[in-house]
C-alpha cells in the first residue's frame, strides 16, 4: 500500500516517458507517427495555454497569434538562409522569442480588460495578425511560405520531428509544473479566484499576468515553429487558425481546466480522435458535427473536466470502500495522474477544481 | 474622390444599420444572461439560408418570408437557451457558455455544409438588382433598393425592441434583470422565463439581419466566422450590454471600413479591428460601457 503510494506516481511517469521514447521505434508507420507528432504538438500547445488561461482564469482565444508568429519566423528564416534538416530546429528558439516579444504589447493591451471583453480583444488581435499575414509584403500573401525540404531517409523521416515534439511537450509540462508550484503560480491562482482581492493583498497583477502570457506565448511560438517545419509550409489560415484556439480550449476543458495534467490528458484523447474523424469523414462536415456534439456533451456532463471529476469519483469510491471496513484501493485510475504540485493551495485547487473560492495562498 | 467618399459613407451607414440590428440582439443577450452567444454569426447564416429556401423553392418574397423566419429563429433561440445555456452553472459558467455556444455554432456549420454544400449563394429579388440613382454625372451611382429597405427594416425592428424594452411589462422585467438579477428575482420576476425569451428575441433579429446580409453578399456557412468576429468587435466597442452603444459602434465601424476600403481593400478589415483595439486601450469598457463590465 504505502509502496504504491510512494512510488506509484513516479513509476507511472517513468513508464509514460519510456513509452513515449520508444513509440516511433515500435510504431513505424508514417501515418501513425504523423498522428503522434500532431498530438504531442497539441500537448505542448494546450499546456502552454493552460499555463496562462487555466491558472489565471483569463480565457485567451488569441494563442494562434503566437503559433503563427513562431511558424512564420521559423519558415522565413529557414527559406532566406536555406536552412534545412537538423540545423533548422535551432530556429525554434528564435520563433519562441519572437512570439514572446509579440506577447508583450499584445498583453499590455488585452490584459487591461477582463472576462468577455478580454476574450473578444484576443479574437480581434488574432484577426489583425491573420490579416497581416495575408497582406504584409514579406509573408507572401495567400501562397504562404514553404520551408526547404530535409533530405532525410524517408523510412524514418518523421523521427526527428517526433523527438523534437516530444521534448517540446515535456518541456512545456515541466514549465507548467514549475509555475504551478511556485510563488508566481500561486499569485496567478489568486488572480483567478479574485483579482481585486489579490491586488489588495499586494500581488502585482499586471506584471504577473503579463509574465504568464509571455511564457505561454514563448512555448506556443516554439510549437508553431515546429509544426511549420514538420508540415513544410505555412499559409495564413493554417498558421493563424481560429480552430486552433478553440481546439486547445476544448482539450483543456475536457481534461480539466487549470489542472496540471488535465490539458495533457485532453490533448492525448482529443487530437487522435479529431485526426481519426477527419480521416473517416472525408467531407469534413460530419466531423464538425461530431466534434460539436462531443464538445456539448463534455460541457454539459463533465463541466469541470475529466481529471477533477475522475478524482471526485475516486475519492467517493475510496470513502465508500473505507466505510465498508476494507482497506482503501490505492490511487485508482484518473487520480493516479494527479501529480503532487508543490504548493498546498495548488493541490487543493486542483483537487477541488473550480469550486475553491478565495485564494488560500494569499490569506 | 469626393464621390467615392460619399458612396462609402452611404454604404457604411446603411450597411451599418443591418449590423446594428444583429449586434443589438447579441448585446441584449449579453445584458440579460451574461453570455456571449458565439453562435450568433452562424445563426445569421442559418436565417439567410431559410430565406433562400423560402424564396427559391416556395417563391415567397424575402420580406414576406420574414413572417416565417422570425418566429423560426425565435424558437431556435429559445431552444438553444433551454437546452444548452440554462444547465450551465458554477464559477466557470461564463467561459463554459462561450464554449457551449461555440459548439452549437460548429454543429450548425456542419449541418449547413451538409445540406447546402460549400458553394456560395446569394438571395435575389427585384430590389436586390434594381437601384435608385443617387449621384448623377458621367458615372451615375445606383444604390440597390435593398440597402434602403434593409436599413428601414433594421430601424423598424430596433424601434420595436426599444418599444418592448421601455413600454411593456416584459421589457421592464428584462431591464430589471439586466440591472441586478438577484434583486429582480427577489421582487418576483421569473428570471428564467425572461432569460429564455430574451435569448429568443436576440436570435430572432438574425432573421432580418440574415435576409439583408444574404441579399448584399454571396454567402456560405463559412461566413459565420466573419460575421461573429465583426459583431463581437461592434458590441465590445459599444460597451457590452449597451444597446445604444451597439447601434453607434456598428455604424461607426462599418463606415470606417467602407471609407478605408476606397484606398486599400486589403487593409480595411485590419483598420476595423485596429479601431477596436485602439478604443479599448483608451476606454477599456467600450464607448458606452458601464463600470460593471469590468468587474470579474
Amino acid at each position: 500500500m504505502s509502496i504504491v503510494k510512494r512510488w506509484g506516481r513516479p513509476a507511472v511517469l517513468v513508464a509514460l516517458l519510456a513509452f513515449g521514447a520508444v513509440f516511433p521505434l515500435v510504431f513505424t508507420a508514417p501515418l501513425t507517427t504523423d498522428y503522434a507528432i500532431d498530438t504531442l504538438l497539441f500537448v505542448g500547445g494546450v499546456v502552454a495555454w493552460n499555463m496562462f488561461s487555466g491558472y489565471s482564469g483569463y480565457i485567451s482565444l488569441g494563442q494562434a497569434v503566437f503559433f503563427g508568429c513562431g511558424g512564420y519566423t521559423v519558415a522565413l528564416i529557414a527559406v532566406h538562409q536555406n536552412l534545412k534538416g537538423g540545423v533548422s530546429f535551432a530556429l525554434l528558439l528564435v520563433g519562441g522569442v519572437v512570439a514572446a516579444v509579440v506577447a508583450v504589447p499584445f498583453g499590455l493591451i488585452a490584459l487591461r480588460v477582463r472576462r468577455h471583453t478580454f476574450v473578444v480583444v484576443t479574437i480581434a488581435m488574432f484577426f489583425i495578425f491573420q490579416l497581416m499575414a495575408y497582406n504584409l509584403p514579406f509573408t507572401n500573401g495567400n501562397g504562404g511560405v514553404s520551408t526547404p525540404f530535409a533530405t532525410w531517409n524517408p523510412a524514418t523521416y518523421n523521427n526527428p520531428y517526433y523527438y523534437a515534439a516530444f521534448l517540446v511537450a515535456i518541456g512545456a509540462i515541466v514549465l507548467s509544473w514549475l509555475v504551478r508550484g511556485s510563488r508566481f503560480g500561486l499569485q496567478l491562482l489568486a488572480i483567478r479566484d479574485d483579482e481585486d482581492r489579490a491586488r489588495g493583498l499586494g500581488v502585482r497583477t499586471m506584471r504577473v499576468k503579463l509574465t504568464a502570457f509571455v511564457l505561454s506565448g514563448f512555448v506556443t511560438g516554439i510549437v508553431g515553429g515546429l509544426y511549420v517545419l514538420f508540415i513544410g509550409e505555412v499559409v495564413p489560415p493554417g498558421g493563424f487558425n481560429p480552430a486552433y484556439d478553440l481546439s486547445i480550449a476544448l482539450m483543456a476543458f475536457l481534461g480539466g481546466f487549470g489542472t496540471l495534467w488535465g490539458p495533457v490528458l485532453g490533448a492525448l484523447i482529443l487530437e487522435p480522435l479529431q485526426q481519426e474523424l477527419t480521416q473517416r469523414f472525408t467531407n469534413g462536415y460530419a466531423s464538425l458535427i461530431v466534434l460539436g456534439c462531443l464538445f456539448l456533451l463534455v460541457i454539459l456532463f463533465l463541466p469541470r473536466g475529466l481529471i477533477p471529476t475522475g478524482k471526485e469519483w475516486a475519492d467517493g469510491l475510496r470513502a465508500w470502500w473505507q466505510r465498508r471496513g476494507e482497506p482503501a484501493p490505492a490511487a485508482p485510475q484518473a487520480g493516479a495522474l494527479e501529480v503532487p504540485t508543490g504548493g498546498a493551495v495548488g493541490a487543493a485547487a486542483a483537487a477541488k477544481g473550480s469550486d475553491v473560492s478565495g485564494a488560500g495562498g494569499t490569506r | 474622390m469626393g464621390r467615392q467618399l460619399y458612396e462609402a459613407i452611404i454604404d457604411g451607414i446603411l450597411g451599418g444599420g443591418v449590423y446594428a440590428l444583429m449586434a443589438v440582439g447579441l448585446t441584449l443577450i449579453f445584458g440579460v444572461l451574461d453570455i456571449i452567444n458565439i453562435a450568433q454569426g452562424i445563426l445569421v447564416i442559418v436565417a439567410a439560408y431559410l430565406s433562400y429556401v423560402l424564396s427559391v423553392h416556395f417563391h415567397i418574397d424575402l420580406f414576406l418570408g420574414l413572417l416565417v423566419t422570425v418566429p423560426a429563429m425565435f424558437l431556435i433561440g429559445v431552444a438553444i437557451q433551454l437546452l444548452f445555456m440554462r444547465p450551465l452553472r458554477g464559477r466557470e459558467r461564463v467561459s463554459m457558455s462561450l464554449l457551449a455556444s461555440y459548439a452549437v455554432a460548429i454543429i450548425l456549420e456542419g449541418v449547413l455544409y451538409t445540406i447546402f454544400g460549400p458553394n456560395t449563394v446569394q438571395l435575389n429579388a427585384w430590389y436586390v438588382t434594381d437601384g435608385v440613382k443617387i449621384l448623377g454625372g458621367a458615372e451615375p451611382y445606383y444604390l440597390p433598393y435593398i440597402y434602403l429597405f434593409g436599413f428601414g427594416l433594421a430601424v423598424l425592428l430596433v424601434a420595436a425592441i426599444y418599444w418592448i424594452l421601455y413600454r411593456t411589462k416584459f421589457g421592464r422585467s428584462v431591464r430589471a434583470t439586466m440591472q441586478d438579477q438577484t434583486a429582480a428575482r427577489l421582487i418576483g420576476i421569473d428570471v428564467n422565463r425572461v432569460a429564455a425569451l430574451t435569448f429568443g428575441i436576440g436570435v430572432a433579429v438574425t432573421a432580418a439581419g440574415g435576409m439583408v446580409y444574404g441579399s448584399l453578399n454571396a454567402f456560405n456557412a463559412n461566413n459565420g466566422y466573419d460575421l461573429i468576429s465583426r459583431l463581437l468587435a461592434i458590441i465590445v466597442l459599444g460597451g457590452l450590454g449597451s444597446i445604444g452603444g451597439a447601434l453607434a459602434a456598428a455604424v461607426f465601424m462599418i463606415t470606417i471600413e467602407a471609407v478605408v476600403d476606397i484606398w486599400s481593400p486589403q487593409w480595411s478589415v485590419v483598420v476595423f479591428y485596429a479601431a477596436l483595439v485602439l478604443v479599448l486601450t483608451l476606454k477599456p469598457n467600450g464607448l458606452f460601457g458601464k463600470k460593471e463590465a469590468r468587474a470579474q
